[in-house]
């Protein structure tokens, strides 16, 4: 017995009690992960040894299915793959399926595009500030974002009918025009909204425990960032150009006039600073978006079922509120797509989390994953 | 006139007639201590009951809602209604429990926070014990909340619990020393441990304390803060990353004894912050013609100190846990020692040796 009792202490070192390490299951149930994602985390103490997210508890095979839908079907589906930003999922896949096709929509419909994506944009960014400060304990700018984000979504819902999963930008198009009093109410909504921006910066941007929470915590430098596939406001952070609107300029965003938010420190209070920034200059983009609005039709003139050309396929991408959003479609002919493939902002910028979090504190892990802007329908898809 | 101190009196003088008509009086010693307890706690409960609901107000307020408001007017018995609905519901308990100390340490945390008031004066003479020691037996009482909650954590068997019982048990005994220290130039000055003590030296020398020692104050409201495990303190429950911290496993009116006295213990470290820096049952200089009573002076600034340290909670983010131990070891406890010596010197200067 003895024996036994001593071979154990030599087994587990020199302490009579072994050293475990402390893995704590973070989700898929829990208050900071936004969703169903779930994270080990292997703990010393505070300290970070290791997070590795496990994913999958939210799919739902969204591209599968479309496979067995047509193409305007699809676009239904694509609401479901960023509730938080549908506007900007519905116009990547009516985009790639145009592209496919070689339809063009007219011109009141890309302007009316650009002024509910960029509207999207802003509710999105209003949210993500919101969950970022809640993340890092300040519960208050939640409640004042969702106070915006309520004013955007009614000017959806005036429109389209709907609050959260609009299927408003088709194939070819938009649903329906906007009704005559949207022009002055959007415009009114802009001039209400604009120092409120002021008003979220004075209570986070430099409020001495927001910059002790966020400032040096979790840095991307430029070449881990581009190597490990980050993008969006989250890689602008770190003074990357990568802004798809002016790379590769869709719908019309090479006739207004913007700047391109970049921050260069590459940590989280650069990623929140490029979105705050990126606010500002959606508003002036819906400005201009809508002194451009003519009268016009809003749909383009399509064959009754749209049909992809025999072994076509296309990779179209647009900027959306979360980074690149990629739509890769694989037509065979019929008015099924034989292969839909999203390529998603959350699913590649979460890549970087263990290594970002690694050593440091847990409290970090939820600096990071917020300011990352990770929404978990469209990692798991 | 009437004041704290003649309804004191009179409820005593009227219960020892009472004593002698029942031919208990010789039991008055052991009978008057347990009355005034009684009485305390129930101010206590509807205080803090009360409490609550201004927090939901205070906060909705602070973020543009409008709070609660269904439950009697204006929402005034929304936290009766919660009361009675913590109590009758189920009592959750993991299965691999601690059991004893997981029984315990709800109570533990209720009663050491709660036994804190006893020594508050709310006016001159009303104090259930005022004891010569009072700054002393509150700081040692207060103290077995980290206990509670270590046990709370530890008996759980929870990770996210266990992880909040250790933030704890390292932060509120760092910000103890603070806390401790930024008393201590009060006790220099005016000799005397008792809080009716200090609140008398500062109505002879004809000045609160917030003046010459706004630092103290300063100090004092922040550890009180993180003694009392509130935002942007609270890590040790901290919402966003460990759930619901060292209560996660708590459900009924276990979970409402933490609670409740997490609020009691923001109430005792107003009423001590009210007593020592902002002059206790003491009118307003100039206002003392209105002959408004002494305990009402002291509620409406216990009020006011209550709705700082709210607002404190409904505006900053959280400090991250090294950086809360480096905010209290290396920023808060320098100052103020340095503050101590600084208002020795001072004193000294002023008034040479006899300070007193």
């Amino acid at each position: 017995m003895t024996d036994l009792l001593l071979s154990q202490v030599k087994l587990s070192g020199e302490s009579q009690f072994g050293t475990d390490e402390y893995v704590v299951n973070m989700g898929p149930q829990h208050p900071a992960t936004h969703g169903v994602l779930r994270l080990i985390v292997k703990l010393d103490g505070e300290t970070v040894k290791e997070t590795i997210p496990v994913l999958g508890y939210l799919h739902r095979s969204i591209e599968k299915i479309s496979e067995n839908r047509t193409y305007p079907q699809c676009i239904t589906y694509t609401d479901r793959v960023d509730y938080v930003s549908a506007m900007s999922v519905n116009l990547a896949f009516a985009l790639a399926t145009e592209r496919l096709m070689g339809i063009e929509a007219p011109a009141r419909a890309q302007w009316l595009r650009m002024v509910f994506v960029e509207l999207q944009r802003l509710a999105s960014h209003l949210l993500w500030m919101g969950a970022f400060a809640g993340d890092i304990g300040a519960l208050t700018p939640f409640l004042y974002g969702l106070r915006e984000r309520e004013r955007i979504l009614d000017l959806f819902e005036m429109t389209c009918g709907q609050r959260l999963t609009y299927n408003y930008i088709r194939i070819g198009g938009v649903m329906i025009d906007v009704l005559p009093e949207f022009v002055p109410k959007c415009r009114a909504f802009l001039d209400y909204f604009e120092p409120k921006i002021a008003e979220y910066e004075g209570l986070l941007t430099y409020n001495p425990i927001f910059l002790e929470r966020t400032k040096g915590v979790g840095v991307i430098s430029p070449e881990v960032g581009i190597n490990a596939g980050i993008c969006g406001p989250s890689l602008r952070g770190s003074g990357v150009s990568c802004d798809v609107r002016k790379q590769q300029p869709y719908l019309f965003y090479d006739q207004v006039k913007f700047n391109e938010c970049l921050e260069t420190a590459g940590d989280c209070w650069s990623r929140y600073k490029v979105r705050m920034n990126e606010m500002r200059e959606s508003i002036s983009i819906i400005r201009q978006s809508l002194d451009r609005l003519e009268p016009g039709p809003i749909e383009a003139k399509m064959p009754p079922v749209l049909k992809a050309p025999t072994n076509s396929e296309i990779y179209s991408r647009i900027e959306s509120s979360r980074g690149e959003m990629g739509v890769y479609l694989v037509g065979d002919g019929t008015a099924k797509p034989w292969k839909v493939k999203y390529r998603c902002a959350s699913f590649s910028n979460l890549y970087l989390l263990d290594e970002l979090t690694r050593g440091w504190k847990v409290a970090d892990i939820m600096a990071v994953l917020g300011s990352l802007d990770m929404i978990v329908p469209e990692v798991d898809r | 006139m009437l004041t704290g101190e003649n309804i004191v009196q009179l409820v005593s003088g009227l219960l020892h007639w009472a004593y002698a008509q029942a031919g208990i009086s010789s039991l008055a010693g052991v009978i008057d201590p347990i009355i005034s307890a009684v009485v305390m706690f129930g101010f206590i409960a509807v205080f803090v009951m009360f409490l609550v609901w201004m927090e939901r107000k205070v906060s909705a307020h602070m973020q543009s809602r409008i709070g609660p408001n269904r439950v009697g007017p204006l929402g005034l018995l929304q936290t009766v209604a919660d009361a009675i609905k913590l109590t009758i519901k189920e009592d959750v308990k993991p299965v691999n429990r601690d059991k004893v100390p997981y029984f315990i340490a709800p109570i533990v945390a209720f009663v050491a926070t709660f036994m804190g008031m006893v020594v508050i004066p709310f006016d001159k003479g009303v104090v259930v014990q005022d004891l010569n020691v009072g700054i002393l037996y509150i700081i040692a009482i207060t103290g077995f909340t980290v206990i509670a909650i270590l046990t709370a954590g530890w008996s759980s068997n929870n990770k996210y619990a266990l992880l909040g019982g250790f933030r704890s048990a390292a932060q509120i005994i760092s910000y103890e020393v603070s806390l401790v220290l930024s008393v201590v130039p009060i006790i220099m000055i005016t000799g005397t441990l008792s809080l009716s003590g200090i609140v008398e030296y500062q109505k002879q020398a004809g000045y609160w304390f917030i003046l010459p020692q706004i630092v103290a104050f300063l100090i004092f409201i922040t550890s009180a803060t993180a003694e009392a495990n509130r935002a942007p303190f609270d890590i040790p429950e901290a919402e966003s990353e460990l759930i619901g911290g060292f209560h996660t496993e708590y459900s009924g009116v276990k979970f409402a004894m933490f609670f409740l006295g997490e609020y009691i213990a923001v109430v005792v470290s107003s009423a001590v912050a009210v007593t020592l820096f902002l002059g206790g049952w003491l009118p307003l200089p100039y206002l003392d013609f209105l002959h408004i009573p002494g305990f009402v002076w002291f509620l409406a600034k216990l009020l006011l100190v209550i709705y700082l340290i709210m607002a404190f909670r409904w505006t900053f983010p959280r400090l991250r846990v090294d950086q809360l131990m480096d905010f209290g070891w290396k920023v808060l406890i320098p100052i103020s020692i340095i503050n101590i010596l600084a208002t020795a010197v001072v004193w000294f200067c002023l008034y040479g040796k006899g300070a007193q």
